[in-house]
């Protein structure tokens, strides 16, 4: 019998020492969807994914994947679900139809069956001519992409994606999207991708999960995560900003405000009227404003909204550097 | 059986893998060669037992020293795997970990033949005779102990974070393997303090079955059987340890 959902987690939870890496998660996710975990690193993303694919063991709750239990049944679980993991994951010296076939061994796929496989996946991500190259002369965009492919390899029921674009020139980001939503166009597999890129979260996933501190903040479709915010964003750059925050916050003239040193972020339902009212109070109040801007909200405002701060470029640095020290150790 | 196929899959690997990287093949024969052409040379004139010259007599000797190496070496290589993030390929596979730890041992046994086969017919340069009947024993042989160290390796690599306590790693467990082996001399003639090292070192046993096999029933220290059984023994004790370490989670 299928099981009704693809994957189901209850209370789950990971402590490393003192630090809640992932708190009483719970979260349901049907098949077929594309599901997205958004949240900066060090959000507990990889910690969750690795639970679901019993690369870890949870301290505490548990969760089914394809209706298996993650502790009791690890094999079945494993059989059923692919992986795109965040950091490279595959053999360099060997060519990338040589990684496709040792992951048909390693997974059971019968050896004819295999080969039929492996020649209609690197057609899916359009590796076929370098397939027989050592993996070492390939660029870091198609090193994801046979991974992509070597995770559907087996055809799983789930696919997890870890950050799949991580460290990826914009157009390559660009072809991967492509290559994943078509995926989910064309066959009934479940995407559970975790990323911090808002736009990535916010062309491929049905719904997301906003994540901070190991805890899930909301969950919805990104189109009503941005209705959430009713309304637009305005952004005022001053150097008074929190002279003005103060004064504004007395008014309260917006659902949400954030103030940082040199900017003001004011979520309110018809900004375009709000603008000239705004400048005056600056200017009664003596605040300079050197720039005003007013957009629809993004999911970076969404994210700002549940969580309290931005998911900056940096943040997600530390990683990417890592990444790629490790690409250049050899 | 499907674990056959996914052992197979590993096994092919390392393989492809061994055979690749021919400089590694190329230099780990240049170190047996030096030990018997140069040192061998320097003390041709030691008297030793069972055995006509010292060249031959640390024969076997450097046979066991070329496993150690390669095969130990061939197990702490996993730790490059985990930092270039291919063991996750493999962990997270529907694979038991007893799959991976034989796949990666026969990966070993397989470079230890091929290694087996170039040494072997170096012995008539430094006087050791092979019968055919030494050669079919020699080679599996050297496989079984060749399996027994890769763990070894295996183990230190999961006790181990990075490369970086590789030469740690060398001066601690490979060379007091190696000298402790009675590889270079006779342990009989050794003080009672290192003899008991020897017998707690696998590699005697396995340089006292490349012995004993070479010279055609040498005297070993144990009878024969015994020292072929400690070595299966070791081998499989360590597989089994190995395939623990292995399936432990985080």
């Amino acid at each position: 019998m299928e099981p009704k959902t693809a994957i189901e987690t209850r209370d789950l939870t990971k402590r490393y020492g003192d630090l809640t890496a992932v708190d009483k998660l719970n979260l349901v996710i049907d098949h077929g969807e594309v599901f997205g975990l958004l949240g900066p690193n060090g959000a507990g993303k990889t910690t969750i994914i690795s639970m679901l694919c019993t690369i870890i063991s949870p301290s505490s709750g548990s969760a089914t994947v394809n209706g298996f239990d993650i502790l009791k049944q690890s094999a079945k679980v494993r059989r059923s679900i692919g992986i795109v993991f965040q950091d490279p994951s595959i053999d360099d010296r060997l060519t990338g139809r040589e990684n496709l076939q040792l992951h048909a061994c390693l997974y059971d796929v019968p050896s004819e069956l295999a080969k039929k496989r492996i020649s209609e996946v690197l057609n899916l991500v359009g590796l076929e001519d370098r397939a027989d190259f050592a993996m070492k002369t390939y660029s870091g965009g198609m090193r994801r992409r046979l991974e992509l492919a070597r995770g559907l390899l087996h055809h799983p029921k789930v696919l997890f994606l870890d950050e799949p674009t991580l460290g990826l020139d914009p157009q390559t980001r660009e072809h991967l999207w492509e290559y994943i939503e078509n995926l989910a166009r064309t066959t009934k597999i479940t995407i559970i991708l975790t990323t911090h890129y808002m736009e990535e979260a916010d062309q491929l996933c049905q719904r997301i999960a906003i994540i901070d501190y190991g805890k899930i903040k909301v969950i919805d479709t990104p189109a009503n995560l941005k209705t959430t915010l009713k309304g637009d964003v305005i952004t005022i750059n001053s150097a008074q900003s929190e002279k003005l925050a103060t004064r504004l916050t007395e008014l309260r003239l917006a659902h949400h405000m954030d103030a940082s040193k040199d900017s003001i972020r004011l979520t309110v339902p018809n900004a375009e009227k709000l603008v000239p009212r705004l400048i005056k109070i600056a200017t009664d109040i003596g605040a300079e404003v050197s720039s005003v801007s007013i957009h629809r909200p993004t999911l970076n405002d969404v994210f700002l909204h549940y969580t309290g701060r931005d998911i900056r470029a940096e943040e997600a640095e530390p990683s990417f550097r890592t990444f790629m020290r490790r690409r250049g150790v050899r | 059986m499907s674990e056959l196929r996914k052992i197979y899959g590993l096994w092919h690997r390392e393989v492809l893998r061994y055979w690749r990287e021919k400089s590694r093949i190329v230099s780990s024969l240049i170190l047996p060669l030096l030990w018997l052409l140069v040192f061998g040379s320097g003390l041709r004139s030691m008297p030793v037992p069972g055995a006509q010259t010292y060249q031959s007599y640390i024969f076997p000797g450097i046979l066991g020293m070329t496993l150690l190496f390669t095969s130990v070496f061939s197990g702490v290589s996993v730790i490059w795997d985990r930092e270039f993030g291919f063991l996750k390929e493999i962990l997270v596979a529907p694979v038991s970990r007893t799959s991976i730890v034989i796949g990666k041992a026969l990966g070993s046994g397989t470079s230890a033949l091929i290694q087996g086969t170039i040494l072997l017919p170096l012995s008539y340069l430094v006087g050791v005779h092979l019968s055919p009947i030494s050669f079919v024993i020699l080679l599996p042989t050297m496989v079984l102990i060749s399996i027994g160290l890769v763990s070894v390796g295996l183990l230190i690599a999961s006790l181990m974070t990075s490369m970086e306590g590789f030469n740690f790693i060398m001066s601690l467990v490979i060379m007091p393997m190696f000298f402790t082996s009675g590889a270079l001399f006779p342990l009989t003639s050794a003080p009672v303090w290192l003899r008991d090292f020897s017998y707690v070192n696998p590699l005697t046993y396995g340089v006292d079955v490349l012995r004993w096999a070479a010279f055609g029933g040498a005297d070993s220290i144990l009878p024969i059987y015994v020292v072929f059984l400690i070595l299966v023994l070791f081998a499989a004790a360590m597989i089994t340890a190995c395939s623990y370490t292995f399936g432990l989670k985080k």
